[in-house]
């Protein structure tokens, strides 16, 4: 069985040689004009600063252009697709057909990872993306652990499935928050916390804290808890699942990097020693993450156990 | 200002005079059967209907086949046509059946599908090839290079994302050669369609399949987080945090949308009665016919306005359309408003003779009720109700059961489904 690959979002440069020191294998960056909901923000000249490092260890680099774009980005994204082109970057992820299109028309030789978040539902729409160029399907994170596998099953692109962190569950390109701001005549408070990231919407009926924040793709609402599959992996890693994420969207640097070494030892105890050295371990793990696990931020394990009807 | 694109295809000068020769359709939507018969009845160029698959509104009425194919003849009377919504993102449960299913939508007359999922596109092109595939606006299509895959893909048309603006919806025409529908009226989602799951959270039920229970429609309370401590960013008294969008309404820019060459003017509300899409098709026939007819003296009358705030219960704005939407295009506070005017009864006959109107009943209504009937064959006029009968000519007091037929005497003709408005008072 082929050890899957375990791939991170880094925040900063610095980071990402803490976290090639944990065991990632591959990580995620991009900056918010052509990618969405980065852990961390990377200029061309940082992401092309970065692929020197990562690849000088060996690991993989994927730079996201998995915005919706709007008309005033395309030339924006022609240039930004040249860069990533003459830098290196061993994958691009998209959700935008404009992508394609674009990538066709420059011969953009970088491979594609498919990744639309919501809507990647099916192991047709996996293949059709390939078809047309993707070597990965990203799969929604509100499919069942049963349609995980059976995607992969039917697939013919490598799969990848978050396995850690939190998900996004709304996207508007409408500013919510500067509206309600505005709403309420509080100007000051527009150009004071527009840009925060630690807001957070309380539903009271469910007792639910929903983080929210805006930049220029619009208004972003995350999941109330962070999913946690470190004791749940045996069968991802029996089905043969290609690529574990864990998103750090809106974590710290430490959380990160901790977080990651649990699943490099989580990976490698499986694949390394067998299944009973994973089953040893994976309790120890999951005591871990829990132990800095934040506190408005209960671990659960995303949609994966979950039934969802319509 | 309208920006005008020359274009030959849209206008042309006859007899000095300049005309609009490419009029949009006008599409409605229609939850039942009745409702289709409605819409087309009331000016629709075409519908989108639901069936009993595949859609994303599993609350409706949805189609069966064969009342699917009835309502295709009964829209051919009219020269209208019918498309199905077969727009979820299909889960691998849901891929069985889907073949049959395309084919008996195509077997029954219906002359395109409105689609997301590439699944239901590809198989649509293999087993159902005489339906047109349009692109649903659950795949947020925003830009005019998306719209050239989708062309390049062999889609006959594209619903665009509702963030789209006029400037970019000339872009597109101009750079792509495909039809584009884009929104006109009705609820809309404050989210990009397709990349919202708060509903598949909150309720586990799969916004994508046809279960989005509205959460963006609720109230929450913002916080910030300050190195653990939780502070609130209201006061005691403010309305809460909200997300509502005003409902949609481009009446007024519907010239500029015949200029830019749209092809499509869509109408939402398949879950809405029949009140609303008669009234809202009715008025942008009227604003579309009028325009098209002779567009330098065009001007939006103040009774189309005012007809179709009658079966408005929520507040509307013009979204993107005009230009990115301000906090003014949202709800906070207080929700929806109450109508002024009731929806009470569909003509089913008239005796020109005996000038005694057949109804059914949809609301409450007695004797000195100030009324008003209108429909696509009559002006708009009110009245008060006089004496009412039953079926059986037996005089009652009180029209209130529902659909109960009743009788009473109206001095100005009416048709078949012309329609019956009570004022609240």
């Amino acid at each position: 069985m082929k050890k899957p690959e375990l791939l991170v979002t880094p925040k900063s440069i610095e980071h990402i040689k803490a976290l090639i020191e944990a065991g990632a294998d591959a990580f995620v960056i991009g900056e918010q004009k052509f990618g969405l909901r980065l852990a961390g923000e990377f200029s061309v000249s940082q992401v092309e600063e970065a692929t020197k490092l990562i690849h000088e260890a060996g690991k993989k680099v994927y730079v996201a252009v998995n915005a919706l774009f709007h008309n005033d980005r395309l030339d924006a994204l022609d240039d930004y697709l040249k860069e990533m082109q003459r830098i290196g970057v061993d994958a691009l992820i998209f959700g935008d057909p404009a992508v394609v299109v674009s990538v066709r028309e420059l011969g953009i030789t970088i491979p594609l990872h498919w990744n639309p978040e919501t809507i990647a539902t099916n192991w047709f729409q996996a293949n059709y993306w390939a078809d047309r160029g993707a070597k990965r399907a990203v799969l929604a994170r509100e499919l069942s652990l049963d349609e995980v596998l059976e995607i992969k099953e039917n697939a013919r692109p490598e799969i990848e499935v978050q396995v850690h962190g939190m998900t996004c569950m709304f996207q508007s390109k409408r500013s919510l928050l500067g509206n309600y701001f505005l709403y309420r005549n509080e100007v000051m408070e527009v150009e004071n916390r527009k840009e925060n990231k630690n807001m957070f919407l309380h539903d009271k009926e469910r007792k639910n804290k929903y983080p929210i924040y805006e930049d220029l793709n619009g208004t972003h609402i995350f999941s109330p808890n962070d999913m946690c599959l470190i004791d749940e992996l045996t069968e991802l890693f029996e089905g043969g699942i290609d690529s574990l994420k864990f998103d750090g969207v809106l974590q710290s640097e430490d959380y990160i990097t901790t977080t990651t070494n649990c699943y490099r030892q989580a990976i490698d105890a499986y694949f390394d020693k067998g299944e009973d050295a994973y089953e040893a371990i994976k309790d120890e793990l999951l005591a871990k993450i829990e132990e800095i696990q934040p506190a408005n931020r209960p671990l659960d394990t995303g949609f994966i156990f979950k039934e969802t009807v319509y | 200002m309208l920006q005008l694109i020359e274009n030959e295809k849209i206008r042309e000068t006859v007899n000095g005079k300049r005309v609009i020769t490419k009029k949009p359709e006008l599409l409605a939507p229609a939850g039942s059967l009745e409702k289709l018969k409605v819409a087309v009845h009331y000016g629709a160029d075409a519908v989108f209907i639901g069936g009993q698959e595949f859609g994303l509104r599993s609350n409706a009425d949805n189609f069966t086949i064969e009342e699917m194919r009835e309502g295709v003849e009964f829209a051919k009377q009219y020269g209208a046509v019918v498309y199905v919504t077969t727009n979820i993102f299909a889960h691998n449960e849901n891929m069985a059946g889907l073949e049959e299913y395309l084919q008996a939508i195509e077997g029954a007359g219906v002359k395109g599908i409105i689609v997301a999922d590439p699944l239901i596109i590809e198989t649509c092109r293999r087993v159902a090839p005489k339906l047109e595939i349009h692109l649903s606006t659950q795949q947020s299509l925003s830009n005019w290079k998306a719209v050239k895959y989708w062309k390049q893909e062999g889609l006959h048309r594209v619903v665009l994302a509702r963030e789209v603006g006029a400037e970019e919806m000339r872009k597109m025409k101009e750079e792509v050669d495909i039809e584009i529908e884009a929104f006109v009226h009705g609820a809309m989602c404050i989210a990009y369609s397709g990349r919202c799951v708060l509903s598949n959270h909150m309720t586990a039920r799969d916004s994508n399949r046809g279960g989005c229970c509205q959460s963006c429609r609720w109230d929450y309370d913002l916080y910030e987080n300050v190195d653990g401590q939780e502070n609130a960013l209201f006061n005691e008294g403010d309305a809460p945090f909200a997300m509502s969008p005003k409902d949609l309404k481009l009446i007024e820019s519907i010239p500029h949308m015949i200029e830019l060459g749209i092809d499509s003017l869509k109408v939402e509300g398949r879950m809405k009665s029949i009140h609303y899409v008669a009234t809202v098709i009715s008025v942008y026939r009227k604003v579309i016919d009028a325009y098209c007819a002779d567009p330098e003296n065009f001007k939006i009358k103040k009774e189309w306005l005012e007809e179709l705030d009658r079966c408005a219960n929520r507040a509307t704005a013009s979204a993107f359309f005009e230009g990115e939407p301000s906090y003014k295009q949202q709800m906070f506070g207080s929700h929806a408003a109450k109508l002024k005017w009731d929806f009470a009864g569909l003509v089913l006959d008239y005796n020109t003779e005996t000038q005694m109107v057949t109804l059914q009943q949809r609301n409450y209504f007695k004797p000195g009720d100030t009324i008003e009937f209108f429909g696509p064959d009559i002006e708009s006029f009110k009245m008060e109700v006089g004496q009412i009968w039953d079926e059986e000519d037996n005089e009652i007091e009180v029209a209130n059961h529902p659909l109960q037929i009743v009788k009473f005497k109206v001095e100005r003709p009416l048709f078949k489904y012309n329609m019956m408005r009570k004022e609240n008072k």
